[in-house]
């Protein structure tokens, strides 16, 4: 921990750990840059990139946290503070992506005939757009009224 | 920790003008500098915590939107341009280590050199903004937009305009562009080859500068090249038509190597459906932590005033501390901004 000069009202940073502090977050941005262009895909991990350039800025964020905005001299509380917040914003992204992930729209079996016809045509969109009209408008719901059900209700 | 012991209670108080254990800066419901200052330090990290958790919602967005069309995100992160992100990312790097400084100088008494820093942070914040209009403008420009501004038709020769008859262009402009965009609307994304006819009420020029002239009519249909516009209309139209044209420049500045990305969205049938919702997400995130630069901004602009009239000292600059917390937080969320958008 740093000392105190006397007579502050909280803890003096020097000048010099503020200036390295900053030549390292400028040599990690650089190596962002570096690493997002390289192709990770050689080593059959998904998102590889995304998950290198992200854990370079939690990094960053953590050393900006800790040195230019003093945690590391403050209370612990208000670290504590911080980090739930970057804890909820985490579960937050995360449940979202699981229903992302999980969500089928056919899992309860026994669709009615018009909506089991929405959902094949909406799927047939989704895997080949040059097959969609209504997708090349660039509307999500284009063909919802596109034709009628012929033979629907028999 | 050791500061918030009782020993350090009164530490300032030597060092200030008044000399008593009551100074003008602490309010009288405090016991000393010491809790002031903490008690706004602890309210300041509970307003950052509501800022990352609002940021936080774009950021679900964001990792929603990716996670179901990751084509729409490889495919728009072409049109940004590493360097000047990289830049902003830079600049404001720097301006955190400056306004970091600038508490450190204020906690040792040195006004003059608080003063320097925070005038070369807000030049961070400026530079910042300035970059950013760079960015913004280029993509407006070329119809690099959300929605259905992505699909503004930009063809010259697709540019059918309805004109009653020769000498009445000028009155019936607003009306000629705004038919113009939205018949584009219509045909978006189709091909030259595909087009449609013109409206029934459409007057075509013949593209040919011989059939120019009244005589140049074939039937009542004329079809309209920029170049020829010029022939026939006023300055102001043709100026007006060629705004509502943002891929003439484009052409042209690929034709000129200047842009990375060869193929304009519309006239490229790689583009993925749905390509403008990769700028929806990022003016909503970027323009956010651009409204968070300003208010910055503005926040340090007040600090330099304060710090010019005297009003802090080496026992009062919570102002300065957490004004400086503030302008960190925009560092924090741009650093996550950055590999999200440009590094894809």
């Amino acid at each position: 921990m740093g000392k105190h000069e006397h007579g502050a009202v909280d803890h003096i940073v020097p000048i010099r750990m503020l200036v390295g502090t900053c030549i390292v977050l400028l040599f990690l941005t650089a190596v962002t840059v570096w690493v997002a262009q390289l192709d990770f895909n050689i080593l059959n991990i998904p998102s590889m990139n995304l998950l290198v350039a992200l854990s370079v800025a939690s990094l960053k964020v953590f050393i900006v946290a800790m040195i230019f905005m003093h945690l590391r001299w403050d209370r612990s509380f208000i670290g504590f503070l911080f980090v739930v917040a970057c804890l909820l914003v985490f579960l937050f992204i995360g449940f979202a992506l699981v229903d992302t992930a999980e969500n089928e729209p056919d899992i309860i079996p026994g669709n009615s005939q018009q909506v089991q016809q929405q959902l094949d045509k909406l799927a047939v969109s989704a895997a080949d757009p040059a097959h969609s009209e209504g997708g090349a408008h660039g509307d999500d719901h284009g063909d919802a009224h596109a034709e009628p059900a012929d033979d629907g209700h028999h | 920790m050791s500061q918030i012991d009782a020993s350090a209670t009164h530490a300032h108080d030597h060092d200030h003008d008044h000399g008593d254990d009551h100074p003008a800066h602490l309010g009288h419901h405090w016991e000393n500098s010491k809790q002031q200052f903490e008690a706004g330090k602890l309210g300041m990290w509970l307003f950052l915590s509501t800022e990352i958790l609002l940021f936080g919602g774009l950021f679900v967005a964001y990792a929603v939107w990716r996670a179901n069309h990751p084509e729409i995100f490889k495919y728009g992160a072409q049109f940004l341009d590493t360097f000047w992100g990289g830049l902003n990312t830079c600049v404001l790097l720097t301006s955190s280590m400056t306004m970091a400084m600038a508490v450190t100088f204020a906690a040792r008494g040195k006004m003059v050199a608080v003063t320097i820093c925070l005038i070369l942070t807000l030049f961070g914040a400026a530079g910042f903004m300035v970059i950013k209009y760079i960015e913004y403008s280029h993509k407006i420009h070329e119809g690099l937009l959300p929605g259905i501004s992505f699909y503004e038709e930009p063809h010259a020769s697709h540019l059918w305009l309805p004109l009653d008859e020769l000498g009445h262009e000028e009155e019936a402009t607003e009306a000629l562009i705004a038919e113009q965009q939205s018949a584009a609307f219509a045909v978006e994304t189709q091909r030259e080859s595909e087009l449609p006819p013109p409206p029934a009420d459409a007057i075509v020029w013949t593209k040919s500068p011989a059939a120019t002239g009244p005589e140049g009519f074939t039937d009542s249909k004329l079809k309209i090249e920029t170049s020829e516009l010029r022939l026939f209309l006023p300055e102001s139209v043709v100026a007006k038509v060629e705004d509502a044209l943002p891929m003439l420049e484009y052409s042209e500045h690929h034709e000129a190597g200047e842009l990375p990305h060869l193929t304009h969205p519309l006239q490229d049938p790689e583009r993925p459906v749905n390509a403008q919702k990769f700028f929806t997400i990022y003016f909503m995130m970027t323009g956010l932590h651009g409204i968070h630069v300003i208010v910055g901004g503005i926040v340090i602009t007040w600090l330099i005033v304060l710090t010019l009239i005297g009003r802090f000292s080496r026992g009062y600059y919570t102002p300065i501390d957490l004004g400086g917390l503030y302008w960190h937080i925009v560092d924090v969320i741009w650093i996550f901004l950055f590999p999200l958008f440009y590094l894809i």
